[in-house]
């Protein structure tokens, strides 16, 4: 707050049409985010089948933070730092693997994969010390939803639910594309780095005004049927599910077609097995609705991206410097579909994808253009005046309207000002 | 096993080749570059190792012959615009071999290492790989059937590499 005028300085940045260009470049701004942010609230860490086995782990991030995510012996998902609690060693340097403990290369101090300390070397020099207070640090809350984990470094603040609110249900929606009702992340990650403020990433993934023109390059020489989906004649959506969780809801437009699989450019004659399957798990009609209405496309503040056949976990390690972890989505049951995830998301996304080499060039574009100091702004107005209420009270605009922006900058400002 | 006599000769040939391809590719000649595959080329820069499956593991790209066709179509629209403007290369080629165990079907197996310096918009960047080659005479001409390029980081966070590797 400043004394002088009363305004806090979040207040001066952040306008309901509008955002301060330093937001995205400013390297305190950056610090106080990891601490407003990314150390606090619920923050996407990795899914559970990448673990299916007691006493797998894999390694994964809260923003620069290194987590190892386990499956220890009782079968419990741990996050644990990857930190030695005696000298701050890393303790694990593979990515995955499968193991009941982790010893220090330094001066061999073991974890169980729980965050026990089990063991010192030569303990006699530790006549009297409690090995209960000397575990791995951890991330203090852990909660999945439908496999996905979460964690947060705060003790108390809303549940994962709480967090999720009516996002929620747009997970509800991609699970039930697998005839067993599970999302598997089994494909492997593409590493995609780019030198621009994670905010670009985030409020990029459901701009549906950018499709038209970004990605022209790809639509214009690959018989897309996506460039349709965000023109001006386009029922689709933008919503934004408060949270800071926004979507892009194509079921209007797909609706219209009313042709099972043409979310993914297929159809039912092409995925025979995945058509049994559904109507055998859902039945005939509730299958067609599945099959018709296809995966979401929502961004889950601040980090977790679906985006109908991928999942993008988007990693901040400096002011300027983020990375695009993606996969394809696969689904329990369905490999005939999968198949077919893994060769679109391939061509699409990660450093050479069709798609995401232009996004991510336009990331890095729009943080050198905001060095420049005039205007200071970002407009962020598109669509204000014809923004309106859905049926559950949700904020909806055009597909090429800015409402998700505007929802993640309310956010945003609400979780950077003092309490 | 080649004869040293052929080996040499093709030594020669292969050589020649793979300077040129790597010409094409740093002048950007996109369809000279597309004219030197075969119809059933397959294009191939693993992520995470150099052993993954490409069917069931995330590849850089894994590009089969259409869309090698698809990935030089999008360059040549100029609005492409990671390439738009283009990355300044140049690249060097060495440590071409012959390898020891050749394919049965008459494909020539070859490896070189690469390096590669990028200058785009974003910066200055030093690529470095390993490049597999299965090489076939189509009409007396070199064409490329399969190429596997085996980035030394790709196990890593990497920028776009959005221009021919």
């Amino acid at each position: 707050m400043n004394m002088m005028t009363g305004v806090s300085p979040w207040e001066r940045l952040i306008r309901p049409d509008r955002v301060h260009g330093s937001l995205y470049t400013d390297p305190e701004i950056f610090e106080a985010e990891l601490k407003n942010i990314w150390y606090r609230t619920w923050v996407y860490v990795g899914h559970e089948s990448e673990v299916p086995n007691a006493n797998d782990y894999v390694v994964k991030s809260i923003g620069p933070q290194s987590v190892i995510m386990t499956r220890d012996e009782q079968g419990k998902v741990n996050l644990l730092l990857n930190r030695c609690s005696h000298r701050g060693n890393q303790v694990c340097s593979f990515e995955r693997g499968n193991a009941r403990s982790f010893t220090c290369p330094f001066h061999s101090w073991t974890f169980a994969n729980d965050g026990r300390l089990v063991g010192y070397a030569f303990p006699d020099g530790y006549e009297g010390q409690d090995k209960a207070q000397l575990a791995l640090g951890r991330v203090t809350r852990v909660e999945s939803y439908r496999g996905f984990v979460f964690g947060s470094f705060a003790a108390d603040g809303p549940t994962l639910k709480e967090h999720l609110g009516g996002a929620a249900e747009t997970i509800d929606r991609l699970v039930r594309t697998s005839p067993e009702g599970e999302v598997e992340i089994t494909a492997g990650f593409l590493k995609h780095r780019v030198k621009a403020n994670w905010k670009f990433i985030l409020e990029n993934e459901c701009d549906g005004y950018h499709p038209a023109f970004v990605h022209t390059s790809i639509f214009g020489v690959a018989d897309s049927m996506i460039g349709k989906l965000y023109g001006g004649a386009s029922t689709a959506l933008t919503r934004d599910y408060g949270n800071g969780h926004t979507e892009i809801d194509l079921r209007p437009e797909f609706r219209k077609r009313d042709a099972p699989m043409s979310w993914f450019g297929t159809s039912e004659e092409r995925l025979p097995d995945y058509t049994a399957r559904m109507k055998a798990a859902y039945g005939d009609t509730a299958a067609r609705e599945i099959m018709i209405d296809g995966t979401p496309h929502v961004m889950i503040f601040p980090n977790l991206f679906i985006a109908e056949i991928q999942m993008f976990v988007i990693q901040p390690l400096g002011v300027d410097d983020s990375v695009q972890h993606v996969t394809a989505l696969q689904f329990k049951g369905a490999p005939d579909l999968n198949r077919r995830l893994r060769q679109q998301t391939m061509g699409s996304v990660g450093p050479a994808g069709f798609l995401l080499a232009d996004d991510s060039e336009m990331y890095e574009r729009c943080h050198r253009g905001v060095l420049a100091r005039n205007p200071e702004w970002i407009f962020l107005g598109r669509g204000e005046k014809r923004q309106r209420q859905d049926e559950l009270g949700f904020t909806v605009g055009h597909v090429t309207d800015e409402v998700p922006s505007r929802g993640i900058w309310t956010h945003y400002r609400k979780l950077m000002e003092p309490a | 096993m080649l004869s040293r006599e052929s080996s040499t000769t093709l030594m020669s040939a292969v050589t020649a080749f793979l300077y040129r391809e790597a010409r094409l590719q740093d002048e950007h000649q996109y369809e000279a570059w597309e004219k030197l595959w075969t119809d059933d080329g397959v294009y191939w820069v693993p992520a995470n190792g150099a052993d993954i499956d490409p069917e069931r593991q995330m590849s850089i790209i894994y590009d089969n012959r259409s869309r090698i066709a698809l990935r030089v179509r999008q360059l040549m629209t100029g609005k492409h615009f990671t390439q738009t403007p283009q990355s300044n290369l140049r690249r060097l080629i060495s440590n071409i071999e012959l390898m020891d165990e050749q394919p049965d079907n008459g494909d020539i197996a070859v490896a070189s290492n690469s390096l590669i310096f990028e200058s785009s918009l974003r910066d200055d960047t030093l690529w470095a790989a390993r490049n597999e080659y299965r090489l076939r005479h189509v009409d007396g001409e070199l064409r490329i059937a399969h190429k596997k390029v085996i980035l030394v980081n790709n196990d890593k966070a990497i920028y776009t590499l959005s221009f021919l590797v």
